[in-house]
């Protein structure tokens, strides 16, 4: 079985051969996504596999990458579940390419697109499987430069050039960042992982405290952890809908996948403070993202913030987790990790269907406004009842897999104010107030991005005239749906795989699940979705016979009820940023709103209004507070540096020796 | 505190109905359902439609919420949608620009339905008949059930109409 | 267990069938206090009857999602109500789910409720649906507190061991945590069923409304089950508030006298709890729709107080 490693990975090299080499276009469009789709199932039944059996499996070549380190892969538990996470993404993803990416056929870059979506792929699946530094740091590498290139692979698309420096920057900073934290834990030593197991044990305090701190801030950056996050708004929307969906619903996960390896696998427990700051920026992150989510238009964009906002929400469960392993409450700490970890395999699940069926939505009308949509369910009706059950889920609400982790959530938080210190006694309440409104404010998401972009009438004529979207396409939408459902009325078949990653990394926890229904040991509280499930369809479908028996509805259908208006027009339908104003009025202080009205009058006199525009917007100040004065540095330096290029090749070449001098010089002094 | 004295003090001030009309003339336009008159036997939906009167009706008609008259003791109410309606109740003459409103209302609201018309505008147009701005009297807009006549009728008058409409005043004698 | 779960049965069934009355005797007693006669408390069960029987008109605008509304709705309010505990605490839905799974199936409720609100594309309904949600999500902290402050004292957050507990210690039902919880829970209660001081349920000026703008649309018998659901939200509230905070009289044997003296105590402190309603809804008038979430965050600031009180208590 340990080979399947090998196929996947070569299956993965044949897509990206076969994408530049195959002579038709179409084809090499199927081959190399079927060989995409292949490498993902075979995946996937390999890391269930791992996960199932518990197999630990190492290997290690140092002919390969030899002047780095030579390349270690090694195989837990830990490892498995984001192995599988990739899978599951990178299965709906990859089938819906082919009708997805069918109009690229005509366009030379369509091949390096599949080959580049091979690269990333691979890269994705390396990164959990490395053992050491080198491996990782090439995994990583590999994972950010293919992700970057298929950021900027749609030069027409708006933006598309901006997002890609954003991302490189951030991304390199965060790729910067772990590379000294691998040196500082390594102590000197070999820069392989287990070395570093060990040598993390006996770190001194303050090397300890700037390895977390570089570890969560490489780590975060991926994850899209607030200030970090910035890229994610801009990149996700400015790539191709599958790999939005995989950067959201994997790429992002590594970070996640990082901070756990590190923190918790290499990691000593960590005094109780580090575990309180990544609650609090989990918090902050999952409040921040939401409120974006309400208010932005931007259909990806919506989706983008709603995962910064879940990210937040693992990372309070994986904060949950540090806290308690640090005041050495074991079982907590494993029960906060099982939170996180199924989180993000919700959450992983849902947000593929709802990239997709974004895609599908930009796909069929060509607009990515919510402004500019409206009554798709009737164009495009399979791909709405699909979006719907990713939007339930994204609003958290039974029986689907949303609503487990965030009962899972709350009953964490709840069992960590009872059994532990006093000093939290105010800080996991407020926690799990933050929670509870993140999840209300979700619902207020999801609704909106729903009722705005399928219900009602359609704002635009690309609206009216959508498409519903190619086979294949519908096809991968389904696949995560039908998980959706699964995960959510059986999360326990979930649920006991992961006790299997926490007794992995030391935190054991016992029996979860009773059948069906999940119990909980620490807090005595049970939950059966499946049950309720059957109970919320029981009682409808009762409602539904006991009303209908003995007599036949007379139903008739007429115009809309709009007061007695002549005609009904989508510009008196409810917009989506009016759905979002009340929310925009609450918080003011976060959003800082402005508004503009110009009047348009006519010559005559004031009172004559031919137009009226109003122009109402948010500023991003928290963005423009922490990259305003970074920008305006980096340009100041890059115009000084510019002066230096006065394009005389006798300047250049005077310059030549002054470099060589002076890097002889550092060299010196650093030996 | 003084809230709660004066209500305890003031009571119940709802007046029983009069045997007799207060001086309109109550008018069945047409014979109406049984099964409907079933229906809306002690539970009718209003929704009152201002088809262009000069507001003495509504005037009138915002009486019967208050507590003087007090319409929700038959198990009437108004409603804010024609969906919610059974019944509309129309005051003034139908101007041309609310013809198509009325005739919109009237399609929608789920049937069985009945119309009311309340004031003498509502039936012949009143001193507006002629008006360029008058389409005609209710009547000749939407089918109409009962006339309640007056300029305006008395809230208590407007009562006794719907309860006539809905066959309870003959059958109930006092109301209640 | 059978007779477990008929019980639980015949609970769910008094409790879908009180509904109407308790919405009836708030309406009666207001008119009562406004000094009129009122309809008596039996009005809504006729109203329910006669919209029932009534023809149905659907916009043409809608799509299936309205049609599947009012059943989701009806649903989900009832599996809610299902989840509470009415005359006894011994409840085998108790294995169903929590408090929170019992949140979560209202908010469901008021997510396709939203959702129905757009689907016609009238400008009301659109304006319904923004608030119903902004309020229903701002009202989730304070619940989610509340029921906080409730498990750290129960030790569960599931809903007859909060009220065993409460039973067993009434000094807990005394205590600054109840009490506070309590208050805050009765705020969001009344946020979350459309009541005054948020909104008015007798409005009928369409820029007011919330809940009502929704429905604006729904006719004939969806309109009922609209209606009914609503009705025995608002029931189903009042007893869960009843019956966790004050829980005395509710049976914890099933015998047939534990049982009536159950019944008897859940009409006494339902019909008291709608007296509150109905006195408050008298005295109050409804707030703007944005100083709204100064009365939810005061609300919030109870809870927060009752679950750091119960630290101190423990």
């Amino acid at each position: 079985m340990p080979h399947a490693v090998f196929m996947v990975i070569g299956a993965l090299l044949a897509g990206a051969v076969f994408a530049l080499a195959w002579p038709s276009p179409a084809g090499a469009r199927r081959l190399s996504l079927g060989f995409v789709l292949l490498a993902c199932i075979g995946a996937l039944i390999f890391g269930l596999d791992a996960l199932l059996t518990g197999m630990l499996w190492t290997w290690r070549s140092d002919e390969l990458l030899r002047p780095i380190g030579g390349v270690a892969l090694r195989v837990d538990p830990l490892a498995a579940f984001f192995v599988v996470i990739v899978a599951v993404t990178g299965i709906p993803a990859s089938l819906y390419g082919f009708g997805y990416l069918q109009a690229l056929d005509a366009r030379p870059r369509g091949r390096a697109m599949h080959a580049l979506l091979s690269g990333f792929v691979a890269g994705m699946y390396l990164v959990p499987l490395a053992d050491n530094a080198a491996t990782f740091l090439f995994a990583w590498e590999l994972m950010a430069v293919s992700s970057y290139l298929l950021i900027v692979s749609a030069p027409d698309q708006e933006g598309a050039a901006a997002a890609g420096v954003w991302y490189a920057v951030m991304t390199h900073g965060g790729f910067l960042a772990l590379l000294v934290a691998f040196v500082m834990l390594a102590q000197g030593g070999p820069l392989e992982f287990d070395a570093m197991r060990g040598t993390a044990l006996a770190l001194p305090s303050h090397v300890q405290a700037a390895v977390v701190v570089l570890t969560i801030a490489a780590f975060g950056s991926k994850a899209g952890l607030v200030p970090l996050h910035v890229w994610l708004p801009r990149a996700h929307p400015a790539a191709p809908s599958h790999v939005s969906a995989l950067m959201s619903a994997a790429m992002v996960k590594l970070g996640v996948y990082g901070a756990i390896r590190v923190l918790i696998d290499f990691m000593p427990p960590l005094p109780p403070a580090w575990g309180g700051a990544v609650l609090v920026l989990g918090v902050v992150t999952a409040l921040t993202g939401v409120l974006y989510s309400v208010a932005e238009a931007h259909l990806k964009r919506v989706l983008a913030y709603s995962t910064i906002e879940n990210v937040g929400l693992v990372f309070v469960a994986l904060g949950f987790a540090l806290l308690m392993r640090g005041y050495g409450y074991g079982a907590l700490a494993a029960m906060g990790l099982i939170v996180a970890l199924l989180h993000t395999l919700n959450h992983a699940v849902f947000k593929t269907l709802l990239f997709l069926a974004a895609g599908a939505i930009v796909h069929g009308t060509h607009e990515s406004s919510l402004e500019a949509l409206g009554g798709l369910i009737k164009r495009m009706p399979h791909t709405a009842i699909l979006c719907l059950v990713g939007v339930l889920s994204l609003a958290a609400v039974p029986p689907l897999n949303g609503f487990t982790s965030e009962w899972l959530t709350f009953q964490l938080l709840i069992a960590g104010a009872r059994f532990t210190a006093p000093t939290l006694a105010i800080m996991l309440p407020l926690a799990l107030a933050a929670v509870a409104l993140v999840a209300g404010l979700a619902a207020v998401s999801a609704v909106r991005l729903f009722g705005i972009a399928f219900l009602a009438l359609p704002r635009s004529t690309n609206a009216s005239e959508a498409r519903e979207a190619p086979a294949t396409m519908r096809w991968a939408m389904a696949i995560p749906a039908a998980m959706c459902v699964v995960l959510g009325l059986v999360p326990t078949t979930a649920l006991t795989r992961l006790t299997a990653v926490t007794s992995d990394l030391g935190l054991p926890m016992g029996q979860l699940d009773v059948g069906f229904a999940l119990e909980l040991p620490l807090v005595g509280s049970r939950l059966s979705p499946a049950g309720i499930a059957l109970l919320v369809a029981a009682t409808a479908i009762a409602a539904a016979v006991a009303s209908r028996v003995g007599r036949r509805w007379r139903t008739r259908v007429d115009s809309a009820w709009n007061c007695g208006r002549i005609a009904q027009s989508p510009r008196a339908e409810y917009t989506a940023a009016a759905f979002a104003e009340p929310l925009k009025r609450v918080f003011t202080g976060f959003y800082r709103p402005t508004q503009e009205v110009t009047v348009d009058v006519h010559p005559v006199s004031p009172y004559f209004v031919r137009a009226m525009t109003l122009r109402a917007d948010f500023a991003p100040w928290i963005e423009q507070a922490m990259y305003g004065p970074l920008i305006r540095a980096a340009h100041r330096l890059s115009s000084h540096t510019g002066r230096l290029h006065t394009g005389s090749i006798h300047w250049y070449l005077a310059l030549l020796p002054v470099a060589l001098v002076l890097l002889l010089l550092v060299a010196r002094w650093v030996q | 505190m003084r809230l709660f004295t004066k209500i305890f003090r003031t009571g119940i001030v709802t007046e029983p109905l009069a045997d007799e009309p207060q001086g309109s003339a109550i008018v069945l336009a047409r014979e109406i359902d049984e099964r409907a008159r079933a229906l809306f036997g002690r539970a009718l939906a209003i929704r009152q439609v201002d088809a262009g009167s000069c507001n003495g009706c509504e005037l009138e008609i915002a009486g019967l919420a208050g507590p003087v008259y007090d319409m929700e003791r038959f198990g009437l109410h108004f409603v804010a949608s024609p969906r919610h309606a059974d019944m509309l109740l129309v005051t003034g003459p139908v101007t041309r620009n609310m013809a198509v409103p009325l005739r919109k209302t009237y399609d929608a609201t789920p049937d069985p339905k009945l119309v009311v018309a309340v004031g003498d505008c509502a039936r012949t147009c009143g001193v507006f008949a002629g008006s360029y701005a008058v389409a005609g009297p209710v009547e000749s807009i939407v089918p109409v059930d009962a006339h309640i006549d007056g300029c305006p009728p008395e809230p208590s008058d407007i009562l006794r109409g719907i309860l006539t409409a809905l066959g309870r005043v003959e059958r109930t004698g006092e109301g209640r | 267990m059978i007779a477990a779960v008929v019980l639980s049965a015949g609970e769910l069934i008094l409790l879908v069938t009180l509904a109407p009355a308790v919405v009836g005797y708030v309406r009666w007693l207001k008119a009562r206090l406004q000094g009129r006669r009122g309809a008596d408390i039996f009005q809504p069960y006729r109203e329910l009857r006669k919209t029932f029987a009534k023809g149905m008109v659907i916009a043409d605008t809608a799509s299936w999602i309205f049609h599947v509304v009012p059943w989701v709705v009806a649903g989900s309010t009832v599996a809610a109500a299902a989840l509470v505990p009415v005359v006894s605490a011994n409840h085998p839905t108790d294995l169903l789910g929590d408090l929170f799974a019992l949140m979560a199936l209202l908010i469901l409720g008021t997510i396709f409720l939203s959702l129905g609100g757009l689907d016609p594309g009238t400008a009301f309904g659109g304006m319904g649906s923004s608030r119903e949600m902004t309020v229903a999500a701002l009202t989730e902290p304070t619940l989610a507190i509340a029921v906080l402050a409730l498990a750290l004292t129960a030790g569960s957050t599931s809903l007859g061991v909060i009220a065993g507990t409460v039973l067993a210690n009434p000094s807990y039902a005394i205590g600054p945590g109840h009490a506070l919880a309590l208050a805050a829970f009765l705020i969001a209660m009344l946020a979350e069923t459309g009541r005054l001081p948020i909104d008015n349920p007798a409005t009928h000026l369409e820029l007011t409304m919330i809940h009502e703008a929704m429905i604006l649309e729904y006719s004939g018998p969806y309109l009922a089950l609209v209606e009914w659901a609503a009705a025995l939200k608002l029931t189903l509230l009042l007893a869960l508030a009843a019956n966790l905070f004050i829980p005395w009289g509710i049976a914890t044997t099933s015998t047939p006298g534990a049982l009536a003296i159950g019944l008897l105590a859940l009409l006494v402190k339902l019909s008291l709890l709608a007296t509150l309603l109905a006195v408050l809804e008298t005295r109050v008038a409804k707030l703007r729709l944005f100083r709204v979430p100064e009365l939810l965050a005061m609300s919030f600031t109870l809870a927060l107080l009752a679950a750091a009180s119960s630290f101190f208590t423990r």
